[in-house]
């Protein structure tokens, strides 16, 4: 009969009347964020930073600005570029995690913050220093180490640079047994597989001439 | 003596709150009725496509998030379909498996949001809306803890996903799963049978199938004109041939089955999601494949999806380097709106809106 | 100085009117007291029905948020109960524009036109024992005058603005206000006819047993009619959020966008207190000598309920259905209503031409017979506008072959 459904209606947003709201009241009470959120303020060791600027040269917006220079210290206290510039302007970044999934050292986690609203553009630029003295709250994003530690940046305590140590995985112990990767991308395509155009970081480094895959040099321990 | 009337033009948004995004229809009206319509859109344009050609094959994943932004998991996975057939790659079990459950998660997530404000266009005061959303948040939450986001997701990578799912991805999704049928069935108890609801949308805005097919219309909007036409079905991608589901057909072209078309949908996506837990195994997850991918010189590949507005087609040409010479975006929202002139005319100025609401377009995508 | 009003003057029988005249009396000579007494009073109800729709927003708010699995308003004042007055203030300090094409005159006419019937309404209405301002023996009348203003109004809102959604609004608003007009006036006219009188106090007292148990087909058509004239879904046609935007008020803001709104929130109160005299037996219930403006405010309270659950609820109609279910549903109804009463109030009545309350009692079950059969009827009349959905069956669904 007509008005019968309507009626359904009516009892349905009464039966929600009485129901706990299920919207969360934001600044007092907060959702769980999980472990792989990809949020600011990014986590940055510089103990594990090579100033390879992987990171800026896989940035979609070329929003990452580094600038290196040849380090003092010998190889034998481990040879690496000393960084003068390690700029994000996260007033364009899209929080892809495309940087810390091309750092090849662990170096660059994604935060789990997203309360870095600024009122100047000129805020919006994250500078070494404040990536030096950041919390180090990593978030477990492209990172399974952290995520099968259990940790959890929204409670864990800060880590420091030995604690976020990679683990391999699939291809990365593939590339150490010294295997090749198989089918279907042919080895002379791969021959500069990890080098990339960036928008921002301009390439003048000659080609590196590598032989057998990305391979990226094993960990600094 | 008759009174002298005069045609009124009106444009419809760009700002309006239900043109679902910047789109703007400049209409002219004799009183309420439809006289002619003038579909302009751009207002959204990024230039997607001429982006895409200086980006990178993985980097041109987060674009795609960008496209339709209510089902950005179907988005990438539609353009990492046409990576792996411009390189030949074999894609992980797994991987498959994932994308094929996160994809029906995202089309009931999108299906909702259409069916929400559908129902708002309709003149409800939100709350079937605020129900979908209800829902919905429990599924980005999912996402969440799959891929550290809930809208610009970048899940799918070439090659497979970009990681397996955390351990407590499962249970979770099984609570969703439990919690969600009473949650919708809410929903459709609301709305579905209610009489103002038929009485608005019942053979309003009428879609034969001839316009239908000759308009390149895809989607839930062919299949309300009655045609099973469903890319899972007729040329199954990723896991679609191991699962079983039907497509929802309804026969009338009005804004009543188009809608109703979306609810039946997410009762199958439903299914399959079930169906994709009971079958996935343990596995890899991506194939190996390096950052930056070399395609040979002249390939060409068309990865297409049956996404939750219609058929997303990513065809990429490649010339040799890292980033494709063209991409070219076969939107479905698109091409749905090619035939809104044939919908639109004739009908009156409250149709017109809820006739938008039931093409369940995204300016997004539309606009690219 | 003593002033005693005269017994022949018409708000002698407005209690609160003849006590502030005789206490102001006392100091002023007695015609600017009874000017005073009148501003008193007016200030009294303007304000009165300004806190009202005040509060009413706010409990709207929270109650369409609850009905929607939400909170609502909450943070400013307990349960955001300040939540109208930050909306006034915000409203207030907005820069009050007028479009460039608009009849400034008419437009700024608009927001004190549409408010004006909202309170002159109340103004017959008695919230306890001797209370309406102003006891007219025409006041059923009185009542439906003073709101067709607002079809004016909303009129001149739309045309004045010059834009052309506002026009939309305003002649969507026009069409409805005009058919509904004659629905809600025939089935006032049962209620008139079972009380016998048109006073609203005789109505109230005539109300042994309350007229929506008497009159229930009444009590539809008005409650139909009156969310109509208020706006309101299924029936805010003239302000359809999705379609025009906001209709007639499109162009309006700051603070005649807030009288604006008050008038929509306060409009439903008083119609409300309408409807609670007319069918509610108003400000009657246990202790009302004491406590009716309890009763009265309790009553509101139920109404204004039913407004917002209807409004959480319903999505809205299209102007010719709407038009449509005015005159082809509301009307006959209230039509076989009022023939009904008429030949009930014929047979039952007595010598004296009243009713006891066993009549009142026999009138009810006949008149919950007729509508049950009225509803029936028209039901089935519209049946096939109104299929039922298709239940997902083997027919509706396709497994297409890969071809």
């Amino acid at each position: 009969m007509y008005g019968i459904a309507m009626a359904k209606g009516l009892l349905v947003t009464l039966k929600n009347l009485t129901k706990k709201p299920f919207t969360v009241q934001y600044p007092e009470e907060r959702l769980k964020q999980h472990p792989r959120f990809r949020g600011e303020e990014f986590v940055w060791y510089e103990e594990r930073c090579t100033g390879c600027a992987s990171c800026a040269k896989y940035c979609p917006l070329g929003i990452i600005k580094i600038v290196t220079t040849p380090s003092e210290t010998a190889p034998a206290q481990g040879d690496k570029y000393k960084l003068e510039l390690f700029d994000i302007s996260i007033e364009r970044c899209m929080f892809c995690g495309l940087c810390v999934e091309a750092c090849p050292y662990d170096a660059l986690f994604m935060g789990s913050g997203f309360e870095q609203g600024q009122y100047s553009r000129k805020g919006m630029v994250i500078d070494i220093d404040q990536l030096r003295n950041a919390d180090k709250r990593p978030s477990a994003f492209f990172r399974p180490q952290l995520e099968d530690a259990g940790y959890d940046p929204q409670g864990g305590r800060p880590l420091d640079w030995q604690e976020v140590g990679r683990e391999s995985w699939q291809w990365h112990e593939r590339e150490k047994a010294g295997m090749k990767i198989a089918r279907p991308v042919p080895s002379d395509l791969l021959a500069d597989g990890p080098r990339v155009d960036s928008s921002f970081v301009e390439d003048s480094v000659p080609e590196p001439k590598a032989t057998d895959g990305p391979a990226p040099a094993g960990d600094a321990e | 003596m008759s009174i002298r009337t005069e045609p009124m033009t009106v444009n419809i948004g760009p700002q309006h709150p239900s043109t679902h995004g910047v789109f703007r229809l400049r209409v002219t009206f004799d009183g309420e009725e439809i006289i002619e319509v003038e579909p302009i859109f751009g207002y959204l344009h990024r230039g997607t496509e001429k982006l895409a050609e200086e980006r990178n094959y993985t980097q041109i994943v987060t674009l795609t998030d960008r496209l339709d932004y209510v089902s950005s998991m179907i988005n990438n996975q539609a353009y990492c379909l046409a990576v792996e057939q411009l390189m030949g790659l074999e894609v992980p079990q797994r991987a498959k498996y994932l994308r094929t459950l996160t994809a029906e998660l995202q089309r009931v997530a999108s299906h909702l949001m259409g069916i929400g404000f559908f129902l708002q266009d309709l003149g409800t005061l939100g709350t079937p809306l605020m129900y979908a959303f209800r829902s919905r948040e429990k599924i980005l939450d999912l996402f969440e803890m799959l891929c550290g986001a809930r809208i610009t997701l970048s899940y799918s990578r070439p090659g497979g996903v970009f990681f397996d799912a955390p351990e407590d991805f499962w249970p979770a999704l099984d609570q969703f799963l439990a919690d969600f049928h009473s949650e919708f069935q809410e929903l459709e108890q609301l709305v579905l049978e209610n009489e103002i609801v038929m009485v608005r949308t019942r053979g309003v805005s009428l879609l034969p199938l001839d316009v239908a097919i000759n308009g390149s219309v895809s989607g839930p909007t062919l299949r309300a004109s009655g045609l099973g036409w469903d890319w899972r079905k007729m040329a199954p991608y990723d896991a679609y041939d191991r699962m079983e589901f039907d497509v929802p057909v309804a026969t009338g072209g009005d804004n009543y089955d188009r809608f109703w078309v979306r609810i039946q949908e997410i009762h199958q996506s439903i299914r399959i999601v079930r169906q994709c837990i009971q079958q996935i195994e343990p596995g890899p997850t991506r194939a190996d494949v390096p950052l930056v991918l070399r395609p040979e010189p002249g390939a060409e590949a068309y990865g297409r999806v049956e996404a939750s507005k219609g058929e997303l087609g990513f065809y990429l040409v490649s010339d040799g380097g890292i980033s494709p010479y063209r991409c070219k975006i076969r939107s479905p929202s698109l091409m749905n709106l090619t035939v809104i002139e044939h919908l639109l005319v004739g009908w009156r100025l409250a149709d017109m809106i809820v006739t938008l609401g039931s093409l369940d377009i995204n300016l997004g995508e539309v606009d690219r | 100085m003593d002033c005693v009003l005269a017994p022949d003057n018409i708000l002698h029988d407005t209690l609160l009117f003849r006590v502030i005249y005789e206490w102001v009396g006392q100091l002023l000579p007695c015609g600017l007291s009874y000017a005073v007494a009148g501003i008193a009073i007016m200030l009294l109800l303007v304000n009165g029905v300004l806190l009202g729709a005040g509060g009413f927003s706010w409990l709207e708010r929270r109650l369409i948020g609850r009905f929607q699995n939400r909170v609502g308003p909450n943070r400013w004042g307990p349960f955001g109960a300040l939540q109208p007055m930050a909306d006034l203030f915000k409203l207030l300090f907005k820069e009050d524009l007028v479009p460039r094409g608009a009849d400034r005159i008419v437009f700024t006419i608009v927001p004190v036109a549409m408010m004006a019937p909202v309170v002159l309404m109340m103004a017959v209405v008695p919230f306890a024992k001797d209370t309406a301002l102003a006891n007219l023996n025409v006041g059923v009348l009185y009542v439906l005058a003073v709101t067709s203003i607002t079809s004016i109004a909303i009129f001149m809102a739309g045309w004045a603005s010059d834009n052309r959604y506002a026009l939309f609004g305003a002649s969507r608003g026009v069409a409805v206000l005009i058919s509904y007009e004659v629905p809600v006036v025939m089935s006032l006219l049962g209620v008139v006819l079972v009380a016998g009188s048109m006073a609203l106090d005789d109505i109230v007292s005539a109300q042994t047993v309350p007229f929506l148990l008497v009159q229930p087909m009444a009590f539809f058509v008005f409650l139909a009619g009156t969310s109509a004239e208020l706006n309101r879904t299924p029936f805010d046609l003239a302000e359809a959020e999705s379609e025009i935007i906001a209709g007639y008020h499109i162009e309006y803001s700051g603070v005649k966008f807030a009288l604006i709104q008050a008038t929509e929130f306060g409009a439903v109160l008083t119609s409300s207190a309408v409807m609670v005299t007319l069918f509610l037996s108003g400000w009657s219930g246990p202790f009302s000598d004491y406590l009716g403006w309890a009763w009265f405010l309790l009553k509101i309270g139920v109404l204004a309920f039913i407004f917002s659950w209807v409004r959480a609820t319903f999505p809205r109609l299209r102007i010719d259905q709407l038009l449509a279910f005015a005159w082809k549903f509301l009307l006959p109804l209230s039509i076989i209503n009022l023939f009904a009463t008429a030949l009930e109030v014929y047979f039952l009545r007595n010598d004296a031409g009243m009713l006891t309350t066993n009549d009142l009692w026999l009138m009810a079950g006949i008149n919950f017979g007729v509508a049950f059969a009225c509803l029936l009827t028209f039901g089935t009349l519209i049946q096939d506008k109104v299929r039922p959905a298709k239940s997902l069956t083997a027919a509706s669904l396709s497994s297409p072959e890969v071809g």
